[in-house]
């Protein structure tokens, strides 16, 4: 570092030491260029690994005959296409059923994570780590035999077979990414701004409103769409509780693999993968910094 | 708008926000409430239930379905933990590099090369992971193709992944994303004195990240890896895609209980032995946060 500086040699300087710094900064310059080569076998790599399965996939839509040892497809087409945008494939009705039941886990869920998140951020509660935790539970238990018994009491009382019996089962699951990035986005506002807002006369629920609603909304709308994401990855629930009735999208993409059909296990996976890219590409305009330090704290 | 009148409540309870603790904890109790109930209601109390299945063999209390579980399972058991524990290593590594390279590269297109590449599978639904990552690392799946192309190896030595190393490539493919997301923002949102300290001191970079930077993020890094192990403690998906032959995971072995036996029993039983190993590694997280806020 410390050789490529001083580049101009000051008045009165003999021309050599001038030319040796010339000659070390060019080296230097070499040297950072080569740092290029591990840089690009490390980022080719991580490429590869990262891009390589998802274009397999893309490879796979469109492949109409590809067996082993081809490295391509031996015939494109989109005969498969067609197969799944058949009035009878079954798509079109996952597809809706997917996003109807995602937009309503996610209105459900953050209906209830704005209150529980404000509480657990501002008011001092008992066993708050606690209550944090609890949120966490259906993440840290293989759901499956809880679905099993949760589609039994359903069953009895008519919720098995709906969309509001997949919803609950799908808001029970998402909760913890809505309560706890709402918990650290309203934690990472300055509790002196609402402070001022209820000094000049505004009550509790109008500085909320006013106050603190919009400073947290980046930090909500990202957890909005991680329960959308979770919702539409979900899977065991909505095959306990939903199926055959409500027919979701992975439901669809399990049954043709499992069956070796790729073509349509592929297309109904870039399906699901577009929103979930989509979304990728925003969630960091609201998802900053001091919000993700605070996560589960 | 349950929350609304909760709110109101509030308003008339402590109108300068000065009013007892009692109060105020009470209101926050009654706001967190409904959110804890659909908790109560649609995981805990049907959790209680498959425990209590879990101890029942033929209508009368006993460890049938244990005994039948180790018997049958122990070797899954043990398969289920070392490829958590494996995964989770491997995110933990992976982030951490991952985030230290984001913060401390001092080559901005470097940097901004590596932050476009790793988020992408983040997103992307388990259940696509297993169908993408089945047909990329079977023996007829791009990666062999590719390796063949390169001369790297032949068509009849080609190995298909999809057995453990399948199932952990997948766990690590689509979790190290979001472990690493969280750890460079906390990592961005440090202060920067110390770093830049130490490094005009002469401290290397890597000892910097290991030194000063890790401790600090230690935390948010505890959340992440927790998060993503019982996350892949419970996902069916993937095992049932990439390999669901012996051994294999917990939940793929729940669910052919259930779909090939309808022996809730024996299912139930091993879903307590995978919420004793979870659980051990929430306590983890509890026993940390205790520790920070004492």
């Amino acid at each position: 570092m410390t050789l490529s500086l001083p580049s101009a040699p000051a008045a009165g300087t003999p021309m050599t030491t001038g030319k040796t710094a010339r000659l070390s900064e060019r080296l230097t310059d070499r040297l950072a260029v080569l740092w290029w080569v591990p840089r690009g076998i490390i980022f080719g790599l991580m490429a590869f690994f990262i891009f390589g399965p998802l274009f397999n996939m893309l490879l796979w839509t469109v492949a109409e005959k590809w067996y082993f040892p081809h490295t391509l497809p031996l015939q494109y087409g989109f005969s498969s296409w067609e197969k799944v945008f058949a009035p009878r494939g079954g798509a079109l009705d996952s597809l809706a059923n997917s996003l109807l039941v995602a937009v309503l886990t996610v209105i459900v869920s953050l209906l209830l994570a704005i209150p529980s998140g404000y509480a657990l951020a501002r008011l001092k509660l008992p066993a708050r780590s606690l209550i944090l935790l609890a949120f966490l539970i259906p993440q840290a238990f293989p759901n499956l035999t809880v679905y099993v018994n949760v589609a039994r009491i359903f069953y009895e009382i008519g919720l098995n077979g709906t969309v509001p019996g997949v919803v609950l089962v799908h808001v029970s699951h998402g909760l913890v990414y809505a309560v706890w990035i709402a918990t650290a986005a309203f934690s990472a506002i300055d509790g002196e701004l609402e402070q001022a807002a209820r000094n000049i006369g505004a009550g509790a629920l109008r500085a909320f409103r006013d106050i603190t609603l919009p400073l947290a909304a980046p930090g909500l709308i990202a957890s909005a769409i991680f329960v959308f994401l979770e919702s539409l990855d979900e899977f065991t629930g909505s095959y306990f509780v939903g199926a055959p009735d409500v027919n979701m999208l992975p439901l669809l993409l399990y049954t043709a693999g499992a069956g070796g059909n790729y073509q349509v296990a592929s297309i109904t996976a870039l399906l699901l993968l577009i929103p979930s890219l989509l979304f990728m590409m925003i969630v960091e305009r609201f998802l900053k910094a001091d919000v993700l330090s605070r996560v589960g704290h | 708008m349950s929350g609304g009148s909760l709110f109101r409540r509030g308003e008339t309870n402590h109108p300068l926000g000065t009013k007892s603790m009692s109060s105020k904890r009470l209101l926050g109790l009654l706001l967190v409430l409904p959110a804890l109930l659909v908790i109560v209601v649609l995981f805990i109390i049907p959790l209680i239930l498959s425990a209590v299945g879990a101890f029942k063999v033929d209508g009368a209390f006993g460890l049938g379905n244990f005994v039948k579980t180790f018997e049958l399972y122990t070797q899954d058991i043990v398969f289920t933990l070392l490829i958590t524990g494996l995964s989770t290593i491997l995110i933990g590594a992976a982030s951490v590099a991952i985030g230290g390279y984001l913060t401390l590269g001092e080559h901005p297109r470097a940097v901004a090369i590596l932050k476009f590449l790793y988020r992408w599978p983040m997103f992307i639904p388990f259940i696509v992971v297993g169908q993408i990552l089945r047909t990329f690392l079977a023996k007829n799946g791009m990666m062999n193709n590719v390796a063949i192309e390169l001369g790297l190896t032949t068509p009849l030595d080609a190995v298909s992944l999809l057995d453990w190393r399948g199932i952990v490539i997948a766990f690590v493919w689509k979790q190290t994303p979001f472990v690493a997301l969280l750890v460079s923002g906390a990592m961005a949102s440090l202060n920067r004195d110390t770093i830049e300290a130490a490094r005009n001191l002469g401290a290397s970079r890597l000892r910097v990240l290991v030194e000063i930077i890790v401790p600090q993020v230690a935390m948010t890094l505890t959340v992440g890896l927790v998060l993503s192990f019982v996350t892949m403690m419970s996902v069916l998906s993937v095992p049932l895609m990439i390999n669901a032959q012996s051994p294999t995971m917990l939940t793929a072995d729940i669910a052919f209980r259930v779909n090939s036996y309808g022996d809730y029993g024996v299912a139930n039983a091993l879903g307590i032995v995978s919420l004793v190993l979870a659980s051990s590694v929430a306590w983890i997280y509890l026993r940390a946060s205790m520790k920070e806020r004492a």
